[in-house]
């Protein structure tokens, strides 16, 4: 029926909505973010636990200077792939700061499975005040919070150049055509063999950029993997009962003719 | 046919209270026409949206903390920590995406087949005012998570309040419960929120009461003449209405489980700043045809006034409309101006969108005239000029005169 065509046309239009303001809001001032083939994207896609492994590590020895991850506990790090002995091990080698004990006094003791990855700063004033006035946002669900997720966490990151091309940076902000308006105050925080994987891959801008913007897309969405395994059972069951219910309303309806 | 049965027990307690009764009534024997299309489908699709919206609701305010300091957190905490927490939360906010899309294919197919006419005025109004009341709940459902959608998109709106004359600013001081949005409006918000899809329950309820004295109108628009017409609720409609929710339930899966952060907005994963405004405040996107119109005039009063005017000219509606023609299958220039007026809709949602400047300020412009001019000019106009086709005589006759020359079940 040209009716029943006509709704679905209008079903789809008004989702359209919904659907365009999502591109529509992408385009800002800056640059095109280069995009990246995830393991972890697609219906199907997993977390890769060994990049995402390498991306804790980045995060660890480099962006954990500035930046806390708040909602992540050493616990969480069994779901990327971790033993409880290496998880364990890891939280103990910080040192975190524990109390009242029965005296009253604060003390500090080796991190648990339980404990959330300490911040680097003991409240946002100091954070900013040893950033130049900057205030480095907690990477918990940073690659949800940015238009582009992970892809412009590995622009951004991998996007730094020397020649600002003309438009100069004010001192103490540092040029990536990533960035919206260009300039921004975190310099690029990672270099060639800056650190030493532990699985033995050659450390470049490049890889340690993607491993972290991985891992932070893990952080920000710890759930997925659950999430995908399940929406397909939902999506086959709902599949299956559509067809049966169809049949039905045939068979029942056939009646009247 | 009323209800019978030969148990003793059920005879006691229905003939003290006609619960089986009315339910009996309600869900089996009640007659429809014979001729609903899937147009049709959305009504008993809202009612599993709202009982959804509901129950996923009252499981998440278990976890939830309606506190500026710790709101943001709990979400976190519901994300991560609490059993499939992300699931309720996923769909509870997807779910309302899902209920305006399903109620705005409700409405658009009471205007194509003229549901709203005499005497079926008050089921459309009562739709209406349904319509006001899940608008303020999903609003201030979104200020929940505290991010920085929710307490600028709040702060936004709640301002929109001081733009009345003299009364204005202590109305905006009064809806805040203070001099700017925080706690204590992020705590009325938490209560109304919780308060108003029970609102909105006992409004269905009067709208199904409006909806059984009069009857469903149908894609004919014509009224049931005899038995022949109508079909009994179950199992006719029991069967198609399930058939309705497993197909929606698809597209409704589909975003929970693969793209369930599509239909919101990055910005709401950052914690509510009051000291850093968004570059870009947009509400979500089931308001964005409004909020084109209300950025569209140049006045902050009259702006406010047209959007709720938007809502409020679809009050008079049944008036406005002079045609005694109902469905828009019989009325030649109406069916064109009915789908120039749904693209207008679109074009005004996909200008709420986009920054209100340069040529699609324009373009919104002459969209928000248009949403008017097609309520208030075109609709007492066409019934005058306007020469509709001739109508079937009966439903049953029109319904098995088609069915010879097309496929059977072709309706559904």
């Amino acid at each position: 029926m040209m009716i029943n065509r006509s709704i679905k046309v209008l079903a789809g239009a008004v989702l359209g909505i919904g659907l365009m303001t999502g591109g529509a809001l992408a385009a800002g001032d800056a640059k095109e973010l280069k995009s990246v083939d995830w393991h972890h994207s697609g219906p199907f896609g997993t977390y890769d636990r060994a990049q995402v492994q390498r991306g804790f590590q980045v995060y660890s020895e480099v962006c954990a200077a500035c930046h806390s991850l708040k909602y992540i506990a050493y616990r969480n790090l069994m779901e990327i792939g971790f033993s409880e002995d290496q998880a364990k091990a890891i939280a103990a080698e910080k040192d975190i700061e524990d109390g009242p004990d029965a005296a009253g006094d604060m003390f500090t003791r080796a991190g648990r499975l339980s404990d959330k990855i300490p911040s680097p700063f003991p409240n946002d004033n100091a954070a900013k005040a040893s950033n130049g006035g900057a205030f480095p946002p907690d990477l918990s669900l940073i690659a949800k919070a940015r238009v582009g997720g992970e892809n412009y966490l590995y622009s951004l990151l991998s996007g730094y150049e020397e020649d600002s091309h003309g438009h100069e940076c004010p001192a103490g902000t540092y040029s990536n055509p990533y960035f919206a308006g260009g300039c921004l105050k975190m310099p690029s925080p990672i270099a060639d063999d800056l650190i030493e994987y532990v699985d033995g891959t050659p450390a470049t801008v490049d890889q340690m950029s993607k491993d972290v913007s991985a891992f932070l897309t893990w952080a920000a969405e710890p759930k997925m993997e659950e999430r995908k395994a399940m929406g397909f059972k939902v999506i086959i069951f709902l599949l299956i009962m559509s067809g049966l219910l169809y049949a039905a309303k045939r068979r029942i309806w056939a009646r009247l003719h | 046919m009323s209800f019978q049965t030969d148990n003793k027990l059920i005879k006691w307690f229905d003939d003290r209270l006609p619960l089986v009764s009315v339910m009996h009534h309600t869900f089996v024997q009640h007659p429809y026409p014979r001729n609903l299309n899937v147009a049709y489908q959305f009504g008993s699709i809202l009612g599993v949206m709202l009982t959804l919206q509901i129950v996923t609701g009252i499981v998440l305010a278990m976890h939830y903390t309606a506190h500026t300091s710790m709101a943001f957190d709990s979400v976190e905490h519901i994300m991560r920590d609490v059993n499939y927490g992300w699931l309720l939360r996923y769909m509870h906010a997807n779910g309302a995406s899902m209920f305006f899309i399903a109620v705005y294919l409700h409405m658009f197919r009471g205007l194509y087949y003229g549901s709203y006419k005499a005497p079926r005025e008050m089921i459309w109004m009562i739709g209406v005012v349904i319509l006001l009341v899940m608008m303020a709940t999903g609003f201030m459902g979104y200020v929940l998570p505290w991010g920085q959608m929710s307490f600028w998109g709040a702060t936004v709106i709640t301002n929109l309040f001081s733009a009345l004359p003299v009364v204005g600013d202590p109305i905006v001081t009064w809806l805040w419960g203070g001099f700017a949005v925080d706690n204590p409006t992020l705590n009325r918000f938490f209560s109304l929120h919780y308060l108003l899809p029970f609102v909105i329950f006992g409004l269905v309820f009067l709208h199904l009461v409006a909806l059984h004295q009069k009857g469903s109108t149908n894609p004919l628009g014509i009224e049931i003449k005899g038995p022949a017409d109508y079909i009994s609720f179950h199992p006719y409609f029991t069967v198609k209405d399930f058939f309705g929710f497993a197909a929606f339930g698809v597209i409704f899966a589909v975003f929970v489980f693969w793209f369930p952060n599509y239909l919101g907005h990055p910005d709401n994963y950052i914690p509510a700043d009051p000291l850093v405004t968004p570059a870009h405040i947009v509400p979500e996107w089931y308001f964005l045809p409004f909020y084109a119109i209300l950025r569209s005039v140049p006045d902050k009063l009259m702006g406010v006034l047209a959007m709720f005017a938007a809502i409020g000219v679809l009050f008079i509606l049944p008036w406005l409309d002079r045609s005694r023609v109902r469905s828009a299958a019989f009325r030649p220039q109406y069916k064109w101006f009915f789908w120039i007026f749904a693209l207008d809709c679109i074009v005004l949602g996909y200008a709420g969108s986009q920054p209100a400047e340069g040529n699609m300020l324009i373009v919104s412009r002459i969209a928000t005239i248009y949403y008017f001019v097609h309520f208030i000019f075109l609709m007492p106009v066409l019934g005058w000029f306007e020469r509709p086709k001739p109508l079937p005589t009966s439903i049953s006759e029109a319904v098995l005169a088609g069915k010879a020359s097309t496929s059977a079940g072709e309706n559904a």
